[in-house]
């Protein structure tokens, strides 16, 4: 098969109630609450995207990080150029959890569609995907810690066989508060930019 | 529209056989036995009368006596769940007809692995990656597993990400393995949307009511051996597009799954007239069946004999996809056509080839479309060799 360099043109990680862009803090909200953060993000960033507030907390995160990495991209919508690889830990547990206690007891037995359509760790890249139009490839893995071999493998395949032009990995892990975005953009090698490398890739995870 | 140049990636590229399969459904207790129910037009669905705090639901659920049985002729020590059961009396057979060698992938399709014990006991023991470590540890596999969790696609998806990592040279071969039971945790959740039929599923019926949930498990080997003595499976095409539109509706011009058939042509090198046979995804749900007819028409696919398989099993969501593939390959190696259970009369817009007989016919290359819940969609095609 014939091997092209790729690079990591941007990473973005949402955190502690801080986001970073190429390890700069670029937001940064009131310790202690991840949704009253990520009211303020979408606030400060000026989104208007009501669909925001409906959504869990993984989607929120997945959101947030996402739309750090993708703001000043410029594309035609829909589009099928950037493809979408995202995984986590806990897959949606944080929100079976409310779904759990939502039919536990036949006498306070009230499933919710709301809530029930987000127990599936799929939907905060449908999320994304449905903001940015983007009609592409995409997969959700689980797996117990961030998988930096895993992801690259499956980068270069989409990139190698050009399904898509770019490919926004995400580690989105959400669970009863505690929470970690990792993502990062890649795509054709511009001099300059960090190689995509299996070494790379696990560089800026521990950063 | 795509340059010379990709055809000559792909045609670089290893070829993928899925080269044995194994299920365990609430038609039969092992492949064999699906098969002989499906010829025999048998469906798993029954009504239970009781199901938490659900009454009188139809679904497509496996008797624990029958689990017990399977489980009970391997012989094997240790505490595993219902689940955990099922997916390795799937797995067993592949297993047994090649062990896992130090590079072997385990792959997992799942979209809710042990959820029944999360009331009991907390996150810990609904963790899917913790249920599939215990499998890769009982059959000796020594890389990390994988799990694929893409809602309804996730079985067909696994085998899509196995053949990937064959082919970028990561493993030289892949067990994949699909499960999902049926709880009412997903039953209360689908009967909230108001999205289950008080009857059995009627795929692409007019008079179809939506969705009867299931569940099963299923196995696929994945590898780059082709013997001449034996008929395995090329996985020629395949593709996974989003629609980008709803979290939970599909696309009204079945967009993502237009584009994931068209992804799949292309890779194959085939036009969709070469495609002998489409089993869709077919979940009884107004919108689903009509979106998929619309992408079907759009393929030109609409005069190839088709089929739903969810009149049998019912929806076994992660599993389906798996499940449903096995059955395809039953249905190539036997020439026989299977079908699809519950149709009458059509009732979506565009004309599909329903199949309504169980009839002969040379089957060759198939095509295996999913679709789920946040607009995912997947399109896998597989070519008879030998």
């Amino acid at each position: 098969m014939e091997q092209h360099k790729y690079s990591i043109s941007k990473w973005c990680t949402v955190s502690e109630e801080v986001v970073k862009r190429f390890d700069q803090v670029v937001f940064e909200g009131e310790k202690g609450d991840f949704v009253a953060f990520a009211k303020a993000y979408y606030k400060t960033n000026e989104i208007d995207y009501p669909k925001f507030f409906k959504m869990d907390a993984l989607s929120k995160l997945a959101f947030i990080g996402s739309e750090c990495l993708l703001m000043d991209e410029e594309f035609d919508k829909p589009t099928s150029d950037i493809a979408l690889l995202f995984s986590n830990a806990s897959s949606s547990l944080d929100t079976d959890l409310k779904h759990c206690e939502s039919i536990i007891d036949k006498d306070s037995f009230y499933p919710s569609p709301a809530v029930f359509v987000y127990t599936l760790a799929n939907i905060c890249l449908a999320e994304v995907s449905i903001k940015h139009k983007l009609q592409s490839e995409n997969a959700f893995f689980v797996t117990p810690s961030f998988d930096g071999d895993l992801m690259y493998t499956q980068v270069k395949y989409i990139l190698e066989t050009h399904r898509a032009k770019q490919v926004l990995c995400a580690w989105v892990e959400y669970l009863e508060g505690k929470y970690k975005f990792f993502g990062y953009m890649v795509g054709s090698y511009r001099q300059g930019e960090l190689e995509h490398t299996r070494e790379n890739i696990k560089e800026i995870y521990r950063r | 529209m795509k340059s010379g140049k990709e055809q000559l990636v792909c045609c670089s590229m290893k070829k993928v056989y899925i080269t044995s399969t194994s299920c365990l459904s609430s038609v039969g207790a092992d492949k064999q036995l699906t098969w002989q129910g499906l010829q025999e037009g048998q469906s798993g669905i029954k009504k239970i009368e009781k199901f938490g705090f659900l009454e009188d639901i139809y679904a497509g659920q496996i008797a624990d006596e029958v689990i017990d049985t399977q489980w009970n002729k391997l012989n094997i020590k240790g505490i595993y769940t219902r689940l955990e059961k099922m997916l390795i009396i799937a797995l067993k057979p592949m297993i047994d007809l090649k062990k896992p060698t130090d590079t072997s992938q385990l792959i997992l399709a799942t979209t809710k692995g042990n959820i029944n014990n999360l009331a009991n006991t907390g996150v810990k023991g609904a963790d899917i990656n913790d249920m599939i470590q215990r499998i890769a540890d009982l059959f000796g596999f020594k890389t990390t597993p994988i799990v694929v969790c893409n809602a309804c696609v996730s079985g067909i998806l696994a085998v899509s990400i196995g053949k990937r990592m064959i082919q970028m040279g990561v493993c030289e071969d892949a067990y994949i393995v699909a499960g999902d039971e049926l709880t009412p945790f997903v039953a209360s959740g689908f009967n909230s949307f108001q999205a289950m039929s008080d009857e059995p599923c009627k795929p692409f019926d007019a008079n179809r009511k939506g969705v009867t949930l299931g569940e099963g498990s299923a196995a696929v080997y994945l590898s780059t051996e082709c013997t001449a003595q034996e008929t395995v499976f090329e996985v020629i095409g395949e593709a996974s597009i989003a629609d980008a539109n709803h979290i939970s509706g599909p696309s009204r011009t079945g967009e993502g799954l237009y584009l994931s058939i068209q992804g799949a042509l292309r890779e194959a090198g085939i036009t969709a007239e070469q495609v002998d046979l489409v089993s869709a995804h077919g979940t009884a749900t107004n919108y689903n069946d009509e979106m998929e007819s619309i992408a079907f028409d759009r393929s030109e696919l609409s005069s190839t004999p088709t089929h739903s398989l969810k009149g049998y099993f019912g929806h076994t969501l992660g599993a389906a996809g798996l499940l449903e593939l096995v059955i395809v390959i039953e249905s190539m190696l036997y020439n026989q056509l299977v079908v699809s259970k519950g149709y009458e009369i059509s009732g979506v817009s565009r004309a599909l080839n329903m199949i309504t007989a169980n009839s002969k016919l040379s089957l060759n290359t198939a095509l295996k479309t999913g679709s789920g819940f946040g607009g995912s969609n997947t399109a896998l095609l597989i070519a008879k060799r030998n």
